[in-house]
């Protein structure tokens, strides 16, 4: 690997993941494909949301690598779920369109916590502040 | 797919079945640093006399599982039994060079941060042995973290019963209406297990707790 390689390798890069590219993996599948990303020093901006379980697998794997892999401290993850409207009509129609088409009516942002400073999320948006090298 | 629903409805069952005649397993979960210890330490201490785990400024001071087998509680004539489990903090992230800011040297801020690795590995996993679960949030801080939403929803899923405690109500940037609207589904009571300010209230709300959980 030359310098200027390895200088890239400390790059960052936006990864944006259409929900169709994970929505017929299973959960192992979907989690390797994410940790793998990361691990690429990539900020994936998800279509859609991981399930609960699946979160804390991800953070269960990300734990197991903290230590392992140089540098790596884990990720910073936070969803922008669409489901804000509490309404019972409301809550009812986003459950028949999870039920129909997945959980696309999110956005979730995954990133290698080493680059990322800090997400701010509030009700209605998130906010990605980087480290500055 | 519907395997794995029919496995989840059979393990609920049994846990209902076992539950009903055991103790409750009360789990104290949370981000680093909201308090879980303290409000463990200050259960014991009203109705044990002692303490169940040191505290710290620094994060990720309980690296594993503690508990107090048995925690008797006594309210308005009612009696309460159940197993108090604390945990250490889930967090998504740990930098050992956080600790050495607090004056730690570079292996201890190490080994620390392997041992916090793991004792998140470990709270992750006692999620499914819980009966029911109390959330500890500091009241300070923007609730609306992943991680306390994916400990939220990893309970839900699982249908445990959750009371969510809003911790450190004594400062004043503390806002418990904040975690009010981000969590409207759940109730959530104020407290400060340092001053020990609003535990009437608290203890009431574990007594609701334990009886969905029965």
């Amino acid at each position: 690997m030359t310098k200027k390689d390895s200088k890239n390798n400390r790059d960052v890069t936006i990864h944006f993941m259409p929900y169709s590219e994970i929505s017929r993996d299973d959960s192992l599948t979907r989690i390797k494909k994410i940790v793998g990303l990361v691990l690429e020093n990539r900020i994936i901006i998800l279509q859609g949301r991981l399930k609960p379980e699946e979160e804390t697998k991800l953070i269960e794997t990300t734990m197991t690598l903290i230590g392992n892999i140089k540098g790596f401290q884990g990720v910073e993850i936070s969803t922008l779920s669409g489901d804000t409207d509490q309404s019972l009509f409301n809550k009812i129609r986003h459950n028949i369109a999870r039920i129909l088409v997945g959980e696309q009516d999110a956005i979730t942002l995954i990133g290698p916590a080493s680059f990322i400073k800090e997400i701010k999320r509030d009700p209605k948006k998130i906010e990605l502040l980087l480290k500055r090298k | 797919m519907m395997i794995k629903q029919l496995k989840e409805m059979t393990r609920k069952f049994w846990s209902k079945f076992f539950k009903s005649k055991g103790q409750v397993k009360l789990g104290f979960y949370g981000p680093p640093n909201a308090g879980k210890t303290s409000l463990a330490n200050k259960i014991c201490q009203d109705w044990l006399g002692e303490d169940l785990g040191t505290v710290s400024k620094i994060p990720h001071e309980t690296r594993n599982v503690q508990f107090k087998e048995k925690v008797e509680i006594e309210k308005d004539g009612r009696k309460l039994e159940f197993k108090l489990i604390d945990t250490p903090g889930i967090a998504t992230k740990i930098d050992f060079e956080e600790f050495m800011k607090f004056g730690m040297n570079k292996k201890d801020s190490q080994s620390r941060a392997k041992e916090a690795t793991q004792g998140i590995i470990e709270s992750i996993k006692w999620l499914d042995d819980m009966d029911a679960v109390v959330i500890v949030l500091d009241s300070t801080e923007n609730p609306y973290s992943q991680v306390n939403i994916t400990i939220i929803g990893n309970l839900a899923a699982r249908d445990i019963p959750i009371l969510i405690v809003a911790n450190k109500i004594d400062l004043k940037k503390s806002s418990i209406k904040k975690i009010q609207s981000a969590f409207p589904e759940y109730k959530v009571v104020g407290i400060s297990a340092k001053s020990g300010e609003g535990m009437e209230s608290f203890y009431d709300e574990i007594f609701k707790l334990v009886k969905r959980a029965k």
